[in-house]
């Protein structure tokens, strides 16, 4: 038996252990939010936030996570005013997304990077947030971080 | 301009004929069929595009997918404007995957009726192998960047105006009024002099009783409401709380995964496959066998992968098992020994080639690119009761209900395809392009449960349609007066679109020529398709001229532009904002490239650096387009952004190679992409020429590699000939050059 939080609801999976948690999510409990990109942690579009940290759910197996809290894209607002995060807010305010598929995990990445840094700078930036976007949003991206650090673009 | 317009409504008719076009084409019986495809709506049809309800809503229905480009808000942005719709009333669908809803005839009709040629990207499905002439007609494509000049222009502007002349009508009737006192504004018609107004939604049904008219009148820029404006796309919000639904999301009930594994040498067949293992394990269902693969079906992707990647599978050897991109390089420059088909024959190019004063020759090459869409390769498929049902993100919702048809015998009508929206396209789920669906299909037929195949990363790499790998060689001659005499241009392969490799620049004598050299791997349209490789190619060449005429690469390529003003004007515009003269920090160059591709003209200014371990530093990219005019002027930057970006990535790093007759690369960790830390800054320039539209999704990824290539040389003085640019340590020239 996996025994997990995602959020905020526990979770009894009886899968087995090595399986990587972006399938538990994706195909045992059908939250597709969470992006299948290369499966070795190279792009970043299956990150989910783990007790807090950022983290390649495509390489996790559920039995590196047992009992921690996972918040993927469908529950990050949850207790947000207005259904969404101040980082969503931002990327729609700049009109962040193209095709869209890499943007769950990209702000789960920021959002991470965000709780625990709340004024990064360009360099901290640049190291945290190594996710691909292949229609090429970073310029947005950036100027959407910029937005929420309070740093001008 | 009124000729065009007349011109463009004659083609309408013309085309009127067969299709279903909003308005004078729009016989009663497709009329009634379009409505019964709606079935379930009670709203009256009053164009193909556009549906007006009771409540005042208008829907405007968008025949093409939307794969980041922002067509599900750009179309109906022009549909809204010419009907003066208010935006905060307008929904938009996904138009049914029917063929009375298909474009590809609008883009044919366009085509003919203007006396321009086909887009070329319709031209190469028409000829190849596997897509009838017949199923063009039967398309809802979209690629060649034409959603907006052609569907835009033709249907959604005209349905508009057509609605609202309608609506006009309608009200003129029931206000007893002549229709010359009526305004129309806010999806409403108002009669100012009695202070009357009608909703849209109230007129709807005795509009729809008016014919619609066949010459509707068009907005003139300055009376439009929406176009020109910066709309947020309608996509986005669900795009940042995961709940837009891609292909591979699809979750049907009952569905099981199949993973697959394809033969790594193309054309190669199954030989032998061990499946006792696999079906011992966890959730496995079934072993599929195919022509050219096998497939492991499972209760859960994962476990669908893992008895696959167990198993014991090998391939029969073929003839191709020796092929090497050095082997196909060595076939290239055999072929371009031989015989040559004529692209553009203009003066006597030997003639002065043997009379110039100084001649400048010069090889490039280009390597295959995959094109890495972020979502895998997927399609779901559902055989049941004699019917099928098809989920998945495609370029062409029509074109892949008429593959699975003919490969599973079903008549099309009993195959619904569930548009979704598309995790990256860049012509690699364009409908000539079907190796997934075509698998998906097969491993599905065999099953009464739906079934999603998924594509590993590593499949999609392997088995791509490749932008071609393509060797270019170039001669030049300047006559004694330092005149730019002759051009002689020969490569690899024929063009899509065919002027791929033409000069815009007014070079008196011209022999531009191609030889055919097909090698096994399969190739397809990749973002701005030859332009990719030509324009690194024909700018980075005529850098090299300027350079050998000791001229300023931009001066030289303004004084080769006189004849062409909107091309000198973009070259110009990029030049001016990167401040071209200006100063630059220590260590770092400008670079500029310029191409017209789509029917917009680009040009872009590259700032370069070495970085400390000899790789190139991008820093900053001024992108200066004219695309006519900007629909949504967002759209236009960040279509933009996003072609630089992926010019970039292909220029820094796009390399696959060919070992033993298959693909090397396998992921994101030898087919890198470029990242945020990469990224450089980018300043986007548009010019509003009113010229006829062109397109956005593709004419800025072209120029970007010259331009770097270009900057390159001056802070380095090396030459690039090859790409991609990892492949070089650069080490700065002691002193650079200006
Ligand atoms: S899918 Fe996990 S990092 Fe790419
Ligand atoms: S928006 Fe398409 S991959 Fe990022």
């Amino acid at each position: 038996m996996a025994r997990f939080r995602v959020n905020g609801i526990a979770q009894e999976l009886d899968i087995e252990p090595q399986m990587p948690l972006l399938w538990a999510l994706r195909d045992e409990l059908g939250l597709t939010g969470t992006k299948f990109g290369c499966g070795i942690a190279a792009c970043g579009a299956c990150t989910v936030i783990v007790n807090g940290n950022p983290v390649r759910s495509c390489v996790t197996p559920v039995s590196a996570i047992e009992g921690a809290e996972i918040t993927t894209i469908e529950g990050l607002a949850v207790n947000a005013a207005g259904g969404l995060t101040p980082v969503q807010q931002a990327w729609i305010e700049h009109q962040v997304p193209q095709c869209g598929y890499c943007q769950s995990g990209m702000i789960m990445a920021v959002s991470a990077l965000l709780a625990t840094n709340p004024a990064p700078s360009d360099a901290e930036i640049d190291g945290a947030i190594t996710n691909v976007c292949r229609c090429g949003t970073y310029p947005r991206i950036r100027s959407a971080i910029r937005s929420l650090t309070g740093a001008t673009a | 301009m009124p000729m065009n317009r007349r011109r463009f409504l004659l083609g309408t008719a013309i085309v009127g004929g067969g299709l279903l076009l909003g308005y004078a084409s729009t016989r009663p019986s497709k009329h009634q069929q379009a409505n019964a495809t709606l079935a379930g709506n009670a709203a009256p049809f009053l164009t193909t595009w556009l549906r007006i309800a009771p409540d005042n809503t208008v829907t405007v229905l968008v025949p093409h997918s939307e794969m980041g480009q922002g067509v599900l808000t750009a179309l109906p942005m022009m549909a809204a404007d010419e009907l003066d719709a208010d935006w905060n009333l307008v929904h938009v669908e996904q138009a049914p995957a029917t063929d009375l809803f298909a474009n590809g005839v609008l883009v044919k009709g366009f085509a003919t009726s203007l006396g321009v040629s086909i887009p070329g990207f319709l031209d190469g499905l028409a000829t190849s192998a596997t897509m009838k002439v017949a199923e063009i007609m039967n398309m809802q494509i979209t690629g060649g960047s034409s959603s907006v000049r052609f569907t835009g222009e033709q249907g959604m502007r005209v349905a508009g105006a057509a609605a609202r002349k309608m609506l006009l009508q309608a009200a003129a009737q029931q206000l007893e009024v002549p229709e010359s006192e009526l305004s129309t504004r806010l999806s409403h018609v108002h009669h100012e002099a009695s202070g009357r107004s009608l909703s849209y939604g109230e007129l709807a049904s005795a509009a729809a009783q008016f014919e619609p008219p066949a010459n509707p009148v068009l907005k003139r820029p300055e009376q439009y409401t929406l176009m020109g404006r910066p709309i947020p796309r309608i996509d986005i919000p669900a795009k940042v709380d995961g709940t837009a639904p891609f292909g591979i999301d699809a979750r049907p009930a009952g569905m099981l995964y199949a993973a697959v594994k394809t033969a790594p040498v193309f054309g190669s067949r199954l030989a032998s496959v061990d499946s006792a293992s696999a079906l011992q394990r966890r959730g496995v269902v079934r072993v599929v066998e195919l022509d050219d693969a096998v497939a492991v079906v499972a209760d859960n992707y994962w476990r669908a992968r893992q008895a696959l990647d167990a198993m014991a599978v090998s391939f029969d050897s073929t003839a191709n098992d020796a092929v090497t991109t050095q082997s196909i390089f060595a076939q290239y420059d055999q072929a371009l020994q031989g015989e040559l088909s004529e692209d553009v024959e203009k003066g006597d190019t030997p003639a002065a080639i043997s009379a110039a004063n100084s001649v400048v020759e010069a090889t490039y090459r280009v390597p295959y690119l995959a094109h890495a869409a972020m979502e895998p390769m997927n399609c779901t498929v559902h055989f049941h009761d004699g019917r099928c049902d098809v989920w998945t993100g495609t370029q062409d919702n029509l074109g892949i209900r008429g593959r699975v048809a003919s490969l599973s015998g079903l008549d099309e009508n009993a195959v619904t395809v569930h548009a979704h929206y598309l995790g990256g396209g860049f012509g690699r789920r364009l409908p000539n392009a079907t190796n997934t669906i075509d698998q998906a299909t097969r491993i599905a037929m065999q099953f009464d449960v739906p079934v999603k195949t998924v594509w590993s990363r590593e499949d999609d790499m392997q088995q791509d349609y490749y932008r071609p790998a393509v060797t270019s060689r170039f001669r030049a001659g300047f006559d004694a007066a330092g005149q730019l005499t002759a051009w002689e241009n020969h490569y690899i392969g024929k063009n899509e679109p065919a002027e791929a490799a033409h000069t815009p620049y007014s070079i008196p004598n011209q022999s531009i020529a191609y030889a055919d050299s097909p090698t096994h791997i399969p190739f397809g349209a990749w973002r701005s398709v030859a332009h990719s490789q030509h324009t690194f190619f024909l700018e980075s060449f005529v850098d090299e001229l300027a350079h050998h005429a000791g001229q300023n690469p931009y001066q030289f390529r303004l004084n080769l532009l006189a004849d062409k003003p909107r091309h000198a004007a973009v070259l110009k515009a990029a030049a001016e904002r990167a401040g071209w003269d200006g100063n630059l920090p220590a260590g770092r160059a400008r670079g500029i490239a310029l191409q017209e591709s789509f029917g917009s003209i680009v040009a872009q200014v590259a700032e370069v650096s070495i970085g400390e371990a000899g790789e190139v530093r991008v820093h900053r990219v001024t992108c200066a387009i004219d695309c006519g005019r900007a629909v949504n002027p967002d759209t236009v930057r960040s279509q933009a952004e996003s072609g630089v970006i992926f010019g970039l990535t292909a220029a820094l790093y796009g390399e696959i190679t060919i070992d033993k007759g298959a693909v090397v690369q396998r992921n994101f960790n030898d087919y890198e992409m470029l990242r945020l830390r990469e990224s450089p800054e980018i300043d986007v320039v548009t010019i509003e020429s009113g010229a006829a539209l062109g397109g956005l999704g593709e004419p800025a990824t072209p120029p970007i590699a010259a331009a770097v290539a270009n900057a390159l040389y001056i802070l380095t003085g090396q030459r690039v000939r090859e790409l991609p640019l990892k492949n070089y340590r650069f080490t700065a020239a002691p002193s650079e050059r200006a």
